[in-house]
Order: structure tokens, then sequence, then C-alpha cells
């Protein structure tokens, strides 16, 4: 069976961030499509555009300038065509009550920023592998979170 | 006296198609003449009554051996996490090898080439998909989901409930609660 590409975007305005979560993304085996955007307020100009291919899940960063991750959050979820996308926040804080209220606002998975490469790729890949899941099995949408 | 007629075959295609899929009630999207893409994957029930439907027309769903197991292994797990007397009754490698009439070993890896995961970890997927479920029903204590869902303990089901969310079984509940609230009150 061919699978499907998974259409991946990452919201961060950090330059090096993005390079590293690229090289990851493109090691693992797993087949992708990846979009890169520096601010929420980039992404949901480019998501509005009618016609483009939703992605089955966002990564976005929490403090971003313009728009940060938890206004563009709130606008995903507002969104009725967006309602099905994941959200991922990728955030440097470790603080549960920022994961928790990344949460409560309609995120998916809460990714506390991994300091090496080798464990961001093995947290990318497990993302990715679950979201798959979500995406192709009878699992409850709602119910869907992960914290790592 | 003759009428002739004019037609456009792909619009007949695509409204034929239309009115099928929207017998069956899912959401569902054209992409072009041939592929159709669902929000959710269907079960093989609702696969063999579009079929039938589709028929009639002298349409016929493309079947691609692979994908056709790995659904069937799915819905047969999904079948066993609900029905927790199967769980007592066998073992997983069993049951599937005689519901689907395949030797495991086959079955897992046609699994695994095809979903990024294994059988074994799609059950523990699927179980905490149902303990979630039951825990946000409220109905059952957390020792009675993890008797109902055949774990040895609260303690075994809690541990795998966190390797599998990041979450204990609490916070879950509470996240969730919190988080319609503030959806209700959009």
């Amino acid at each position: 069976m061919n699978l499907d590409a998974l259409k991946v975007v990452l919201v961060d305005d950090d330059e090096d961030d993005r390079l590293l979560f690229k090289d990851a993304i493109e090691e693992l085996d797993i087949n992708t499509n990846l979009l890169l955007f520096s601010n929420g307020q980039e992404f949901m100009d480019y998501i509005s555009l009618s016609g483009q291919p939703l992605p089955h899940l966002v990564f976005l960063d929490l403090n971003m300038p313009v728009k940060n991750g938890i206004q563009c959050l709130s606008e995903i979820r507002n969104t009725t065509n967006l309602k099905d996308v994941s959200v991922a926040i990728y955030s440097t804080s470790s603080s549960e009550k920022d994961i928790e209220q990344t949460f409560i606002k309609g995120a998916n998975i809460y990714i506390n920023k991994p300091n090496d490469f080798s464990k961001l790729k093995k947290a990318i890949r497990e993302v990715l592998k679950l979201n798959w899941q979500y995406h192709t099995s009878n699992l409850n949408r709602d119910n869907f979170i992960l914290s790592i | 006296m003759k009428l002739y007629l004019k037609y456009d075959i792909n619009k007949i295609f695509r409204k034929i198609l239309e009115e099928q899929l929207d017998k069956i009630g899912v959401h569902y999207k054209i992409n072009r003449l041939g592929e159709v893409e669902f929000n959710n994957s269907l079960s093989s029930q609702t696969i063999k009554e579009l079929t039938t439907l589709l028929s009639i027309y002298g349409i016929d769903i493309i079947n691609d051996h692979k994908s056709e197991i790995v659904q069937r292994i799915k819905d047969a797990i999904t079948e066993m996490i609900n029905d927790s007397s199967i769980e007592r009754q066998f073992k997983t490698s069993t049951y599937l090898s005689e519901s689907l009439g395949y030797s495991y070993t086959y079955l897992s890896n046609i699994f695994s080439e095809s979903t990024y995961t294994s059988i074994e970890s799609f059950v523990i997927l699927k179980r905490i998909d149902r303990a979630k479920s039951l825990i946000l029903e409220n109905r059952l204590t957390l020792t009675e989901v993890a008797y109902t869902l055949g774990y040895s303990s609260v303690a075994h089901l809690s541990g795998q409930f966190k390797k599998t969310t990041g979450l204990t079984p609490t916070s879950f509940q509470r996240i969730i609660k919190e988080r319609n609230k503030e959806l209700n009150t959009l």
C-alpha cells in the first residue's frame, strides 16, 4: 500500500529552529510534505486562501511576533473547515500550567522542544505516527491529547 | 420521431457518485473522477454497502488487498476492545488469525508495512481510546474502567495511559472538562 504523504506545517519565528525541524523530519522514514511559516499571521493568510489543501498537522511555536501560537490556535479552532486539523504546540516552556492551557484551548499535542537533535527526531516521529492513526482509524479525535 | 441527446459522461458519473455517497451518510470529498476521500476511515460494513449501491451502475471499487486486510484487522480489534468477553477468552494473535483466516505473522507484517505501527501498539492505542471515553462518561470508577478493559490493576491502566497520552487519567479528565466548558461559551 502506498502511504500518502502527511501534510505538515511548522509555524516558528526562529530560523534555526525551523531548519533543525526540517532536517529532523526529512531524516524520518515517514513520507511528509513540510511547509514553513515564520508567524501565525502568515500561516492564517495562507490557509484562508481558498482551495489550499488542508494540512494534517500544524506545529505552532508559542512565542512569536505579530500573531502568537495561542492566538493562532484559537483562530484555527474557530474556523469550521480547519476543525479536523491536528494542532501540536511546540514550545520551550515545560510549565504544567502552560501545557494544560494549550490543551484547554484545543491543542491536541504539546511538545516540549527537546534540546538535542536525536530526541527531536524521536518526538516528531512519535507525533506523526500517532496523528496518522487518528487520520486513518476510527479513533475519537475529540479526545486526542498527547504531551511529550 | 427521434430525439437527439447530448450528455456529459463525467457529470453523470459525478452525480451518481454523490447520490450514492450521500445515502451512506458519511463526509466525503470527490477529488477527481475516480477518487473519493473520506475524513474518517470507513468500516468494512460501510464499504460493503457502498459496493452494492455502486454495482447497480456498473461502478466497482478498486480493492487493494493490503488495505482491505488492514481495515479488517482494525475492525476486529475494535470489536475485541468493545467486547471484553473476547479479550478474556483469546489471545489477540489467536483471535485475529482465527477471525481473519490468516496466520498472525502474515497479518502483523502487512499491518506494520502499511500503518507505521504494530498491531500490539494499535491495540494499546485503541484500548486507551476506549478508556478515555469511559473516563469521560464518568459512570465508572477508575478501578472499574481498568477491570472492564482487562487491566490487572489501576496502576497498570494509569501507567499505560500516561505512556500513551503523556497525562494521568485524572488530569486528562480535568482538561477535557475545562475544554468543553471553554468551547461551549464560545
